[in-house]
């Protein structure tokens, strides 16, 4: 697969963003950034705050202070939303929110984007060769026994994942959000999950890993955010920091409290 | 190879299984009563019965793949009805009678829209209470009174409608036949009948997807409505009579057949030719069964058997046995809001 060339040097970036519900502080003076092509894990413990970050980056709810830029321009939150956020490129995978369970695989594909005549009418066939052309070319499904007309429920943990990824990727997505992707997975699964993370970066795209497997997210981040109560604590590049260390630091921080 | 690509071939083939329960039936009241069966006249019996019962069917399989439920198509078939009547008779035009009556079912099913999709009320709830107001409406509006419109027999729009193909066919099978294709694209390759398959599905995942969940839902109760009207406008036709309580006995028949078609009550898998087979399964059972000499009391008796086993063919053969589907079936209309 071609790296894409990206015309900017941060897919997303925060600066001193705050976030209160009523009088409670879920975000503090977070400063935060994913580069282009890179992979950022995001580590914190239930609670931290990492899933409100991760709704104001895609749209959900606006900040209660503090800037956003993406793609390196301001977003203006008054006019921000979950489909603007689409529409910057930025696509978020959840667990158990991305597949419908009893639909075949295309029309997964393509829901909310069908290829459709001006009637509203599906191009079933063209439909199905794109998803076909997916799942061979960008998540490597061969010869698993999956086709196309694949009930989703037929379908691994791991290659559920992989569906999505793979949709996100062919719809342009400049930063894929992972959000627990291999929670409840058995091993095997998960490393299917890291390979299709991996594709992501070979692919020239950037993605926020959200986990609290530290090991998971060790082998694939290129840099990694602690969270916790709000703040954040570190960011630390993977190349200063073993996986021991990183372990033993968040075990040290986790006594101190 | 040969075999197994035919045998996956055939498999494909829409509700196969109800389609095979279907002949079966026919079978046995062939061999049973074969002096009824042999001949034409009870199928064009069926022809003639069937269409308002399968129209309002193929309608109410939309809704229940979208996860909800209309209890309220009862009340349209009264409630247009009687608008069809009332403006026949009052301007003389059964055409605008016609598009009156579709437009008071599109009145109720944006009503029960606005409810569902906007404010919230679970549909059995909303549609339950429709049912009432819209039936009240009716006996105020009549005077409780029925309302014969045999002059309509004069005016092209009643052989366009239920006429006789060829002095056999009813036109009125034609008719809900066209519906069912209709319907079937919108359902299996128009965008909507997607959306509302995702919703039924998972709605958090249409609504993650981009899908307009409130709008999908109110076009959805709109188009039930209207199809409704439909089937109403079928019945008093064929009838030339409007009576208050015309919409009563086809609510449970209406879901047996949507169920008897393999239609998932937990929503995101509909099936137009299974709810077609099923409306005819149920449409031709009474009559069946008397003809075929088992006696009238049986009837009740036979139409929850063949419901049960349609049931159980369906979870065999189809996906339901899925147990993430299970688990959605317990969260089905029926029990959303009352936990």
């Amino acid at each position: 697969m071609m790296s894409q060339k990206k015309s900017f040097e941060y897919a997303v970036r925060m600066v001193d963003i705050e976030k209160y519900f009523g009088k409670v502080a879920a975000l503090r003076g977070i400063n935060f950034e994913v580069g282009a092509n890179e992979v950022v894990g995001l580590i914190g413990d239930n609670g931290a705050g990492k899933s409100t970050l991760i709704k104001i980056i895609t749209g959900v709810f606006p900040p209660s202070g503090g800037e956003l830029y993406i793609r390196d321009e301001k977003v203006d939150f008054s006019k921000y939303s979950v489909k603007i956020a689409h529409q910057l490129g930025i696509e978020t995978v959840y667990q158990d929110k991305s597949l419908g369970d009893q639909q075949p695989l295309w029309r997964n594909f393509f829901i909310g984007r069908q290829i459709k005549n001006r009637f509203g009418f599906i191009n079933v066939k063209k439909e199905k060769e794109i998803a076909h052309d997916i799942m061979m070319n960008v998540i490597g499904f061969r010869g698993a026994g999956i086709t196309v007309d694949s009930t989703v429920s037929n379908l691994s943990g791991g290659e559920r994942q992989g569906v999505a990824i793979g949709r996100a990727m062919y719809f342009d997505a400049d930063l894929i959000i992972l959000d627990e992707p291999t929670i409840a997975l058995s091993l095997k699964e998960v490393q299917k999950v890291l390979d299709f993370v991996n594709k992501i970066k070979q692919s020239g795209r950037s993605c926020i890993y959200i986990s609290h497997m530290l090991s998971h997210v060790y082998m694939i981040a290129d840099r990694f955010f602690i969270l916790d109560r709000g703040k954040i604590i570190t960011s630390i590049e993977k190349s200063q920091i073993s996986l021991t260390e990183l372990n033993d630091f968040l075990l040290k921080y986790a006594n101190k409290k | 190879m040969f075999l197994k690509n035919a045998s996956s071939k055939i498999k494909q083939i829409e509700s196969l299984p109800i389609i095979l329960v279907y002949f079966i039936i026919m079978a046995s009241f062939l061999l049973m009563a074969p002096q009824v069966f042999t001949g034409y006249r009870i199928y064009m019996s069926f022809l003639q019965t069937v269409p308002p019962m399968l129209v309002l069917a193929l309608g109410l399989t939309l809704v229940i793949t979208a996860g909800e439920i209309d209890l309220s198509f009862s009340a349209v078939i009264a409630f247009s009805g009687f608008v069809f009547c009332y403006v026949f008779r009052t301007f003389d035009t059964p055409w605008l009678a016609f598009i009156m009556a579709l437009a008071s079912g599109a009145l109720v099913g944006y009503i029960n829209g606005i409810l569902i999709a906007k404010i919230g009320v679970p549909s059995i709830m909303a549609t339950l209470a429709a049912q009432f107001f819209w039936n009240g409406v009716t006996i105020l509006l009549s005077g409780g009174l029925s309302w014969n419109i045999k002059e309509i027999k004069e005016y092209v729009i009643h052989p366009f409608f239920v006429g006789r193909v060829g002095g056999i066919i009813p036109v009125q099978s034609i008719w809900a036949l066209l519906v069912a294709i209709f319907l079937w694209y919108i359902l299996n390759r128009h965008v909507f009948g997607e959306h509302i398959s995702f919703i039924g599905d998972n709605v958090d995942v249409a609504r993650v997807m981009g899908v307009n969940v409130v709008t999908t839902k109110i076009q959805l109760f709109i188009i039930m409505g209207i199809i409704s009207s439909f089937a109403a406008v079928l019945l008093t036709l064929e009838m030339i009579n409007f009576w208050t309580t015309q919409g009563s006995g086809f609510l449970l028949p209406v879901m047996a057949a949507v169920f008897i078609g393999g239609t998932s009550i937990a929503g995101g898998k509909g099936t137009i030719v299974g709810s077609f087979f099923g409306a005819y399964i149920v449409g031709s059972l009474e009559a069946g069964v008397v003809a075929s000499g088992i006696g009238g009391y049986w009837t009740r008796l036979v139409t929850g058997l063949v419901m049960a086993i349609s049931v159980i063919l369906n979870i065999i053969f189809g996906t339901s046995k899925d147990k993430k589907i299970k688990e959605k079936i317990k969260d089905s209309v029926f029990l959303k809001g009352i936990k």
